[in-house]
């Protein structure tokens, strides 16, 4: 755990700190009188945190989306699921660590899971490329989505990245080709499938395992065509300015889960504990399995080219724009 | 007055890339220097005569290019961009937008209809460059949705020529969501057994080339042309060092296998009424024009 503590957050720590200080002093000097501070002042405590948390702005989720202690793919797969399988490689090129794939159960229920792969200190995100997949990542996902339509075994994919790696050798290898194929099968997959952004959902690369009956999404997650500092990039073009700016460009984009559902873009919310999911690790992996088990409870029941035909109809919907009656242009 | 105009000094309005348009008599090749007579390049395939560069063309060009003269019917015209994330950050979204239909003539990034190649059927996409280089948003999402369905419906093959950054950002996720929705068309048209050729110009990257445009049952490009999911400077950013020569381009996907052929434009129409001839033939019909399919 890196115990990161984001800046606005701070407030809460150095209460925090000064609790701990005065609970320390009260009891090695012994002085009762203490108590009564101590318990104000965790009561101020407690409505800091309401106050900091309930009203979070579009960037601060976008830092809790990337906080280094935050639960990814393989963390819910085991808190939530038994007998997992990992199954490597795209049987082409090679294994991509940024994309995790396997056999699981879900409370006895066997799925296909998917899921972009962040590490969780310096040395594993290195292996895990920081959750960026290449192209074998994403024909890794494939092969298992097409595993799972053989054995007729619904598909949980689980979006975690700040995008597909954008580097020389992921392009030489078709990079572009690999997503288009993914999202492309995942639309006509003859099984139930089931997306949860569950941290960062960074364009393309997140797209490439998002299509799917239902898509959720975490409370503090985010999801949308480019993260916030390349918007402001190609905005502002000067280095320093974009800087300054990309706290407003996340605001702009409208990328946070409340966004995306007013949006229609996604079916639910799924609700973290208090400061995000990894200040309580087990309560936000219990949302989340309740809100999956909720999701296939919803579709269980429907025939298989229904729900293809309903999962055409939801991604064909999606886009806003004006119809006019006569072309004045 | 002056005689060489240096092709980016030229006004921003136009058919096709700015650049290209220089108030001039004379236009200079981007790629070998040459000195082109203006005239000459805009009657034929705006292809340089020495080296072959193909200068980048708008939709109408394409029309004229590719369709039997007079076919082409547009749809969609009815199709308008709206401001779903009332997106203010440096520029109003409904600003931009007015300022390219102003300085291109277009409603929109991509132009969607029917028409006929050699006598034969065929539902059309076209991107145009002059209107935010393409981009793609939702209202391009849902023309190029309806073009597939329209293939469906008229039991006719699909043509997409793409040329596009990606994804257009001032809709946000709205415009990576058209990924999605175009994606699954395509698997409709499958289902249907009708054919899709996808052209890649110069450039098609990130968004559409993530979808539509590497969804093709034939793919062709052409020469030169940049294709790729990642723009060459953030390449380079990534991987802290600068790209060979040609990286990205039509050859180099050709040469990895992305793609079928790589097709100057004057074999443009000959190779993809070859490719139709394979098809089963559906005649331009007035009862579907009536229709207004």
């Amino acid at each position: 755990m890196s115990g990161l503590i984001l800046d606005f957050e701070k407030p809460i720590y150095e209460l925090e700190r000064q609790i701990d200080e005065m609970r320390n002093f009260a009891v090695t000097e012994n002085i009762g009188a203490l108590n009564e501070e101590i318990q104000r002042l965790e009561k101020k405590l407690a409505r800091l945190r309401e106050n900091i948390y309930a009203d979070l702005t579009r960037w601060q989720r976008v830092q809790i989306a990337r906080h280094p202690d935050r639960p990814h793919t393989l963390d819910y797969i085991a808190g939530m699921m038994t007998d997992f399988v990992e199954l490597h490689g795209d049987r082409a090129f090679g294994d991509d660590k940024a994309m995790v794939a396997g056999m699981a159960k879900l409370d006895g229920m066997p799925v296909m899971v998917i899921g972009h792969q962040k590490g969780s200190d310096t040395k594993e995100n290195l292996m895990r490329n920081f959750g960026m997949a290449g192209p074998e990542g994403y024909r890794k996902a494939l092969r298992i989505v097409k595993l799972a339509e053989k054995f007729e075994m619904p598909v949980l994919a689980f979006i975690d990245t700040p995008g597909a790696y954008p580097g020389a050798g992921a392009e030489e290898r078709g990079q572009a080709d690999a997503i288009a194929r993914v999202i492309y099968e995942m639309g006509r997959l003859t099984v139930p499938i089931i997306v949860t952004v569950i941290g960062e959902g960074g364009s393309g690369g997140a797209l490439g395992i998002g299509v799917g009956d239902r898509v959720l999404m975490m409370e503090n997650a985010w999801y949308t065509t480019i993260t916030p500092e390349a918007c402001s990039t190609i905005l502002w073009k000067d280095q320093e300015k974009a800087a300054a700016r990309k706290t407003d460009c996340a605001e702009a984009l409208r990328l946070t889960a409340a966004d995306l559902l007013e949006l229609g873009v996604i079916d639910g919310i799924v609700e973290e504990p208090l400061g995000g999911a990894h200040h309580d690790f087990s309560a936000a992996n219990q949302a989340l399995k309740t809100a999956i088990s909720e999701s296939f409870a919803e579709i269980t029941s429907t025939p298989i080219d229904t729900l293809i035909l309903e999962r055409i109809d939801k991604f064909s919907n999606m886009g806003v724009y004006d119809v006019v009656p006569a072309d004045p242009v | 007055m002056s005689w060489f105009k240096k092709p980016n000094s030229g006004p921003k309005k136009g058919d096709g890339d700015r650049r290209n348009i220089p108030e001039g008599l004379w236009i200079k090749c981007d790629k070998c220097d040459a000195i082109l007579f203006k005239e000459d390049l805009d009657r034929g395939f705006r292809v340089c005569s020495k080296c072959g560069f193909h200068f980048k063309i708008g939709h109408q060009k394409y029309l004229s290019i590719l369709l039997d003269e007079g076919s082409f019917e547009e749809r969609e015209t009815e199709l308008r961009t709206t401001d779903p994330l009332q997106f203010k950050e440096k520029q109003n979204y409904p600003d931009h937008i007015k300022n390219y239909q102003k300085r291109s003539g277009l409603t929109e990034a991509v132009i969607t209809g029917k028409g006929a190649i050699d006598g034969r059927l065929v539902s059309v996409a076209i991107h145009d460059p002059s209107f935010i280089a393409g981009s793609m948003g939702s209202v391009v999402g849902e023309k190029i949705a309806r073009a597939i369905r329209r293939s469906i419906e008229l039991r006719c093959p699909l043509i997409i020529i793409s040329t596009a950054g990606g994804a257009r950002m001032q809709e946000g996720i709205l415009s990576l969501m058209q990924m999605a929705k175009t994606a699954i068309w395509l698997t409709r048209l499958s289902e249907a057994k009708l054919p899709y050729i996808s052209l890649l110009t110069n450039p098609t990257m990130a968004g559409v080339m993530a979808s539509y445009a590497s969804l093709g049952d034939f793919t062709l490009a052409e020469p030169g042309a940049m294709i790729g999911f990642t723009g060459p400077r953030v390449i380079e950013q990534t991987i802290r060092a600068t790209l060979p020569e040609g990286f990205q381009t039509a050859e180099f996907f050709y040469e990895r296998g992305f793609v079928d052929q790589v097709i100057p434009r004057p074999e443009l129409k000959e190779t993809i009424s070859r490719i139709l001839s394979y098809f089963p033939d559906q005649s331009m019909s007035p009862e579907s024009a009536e229709e207004g399919v």
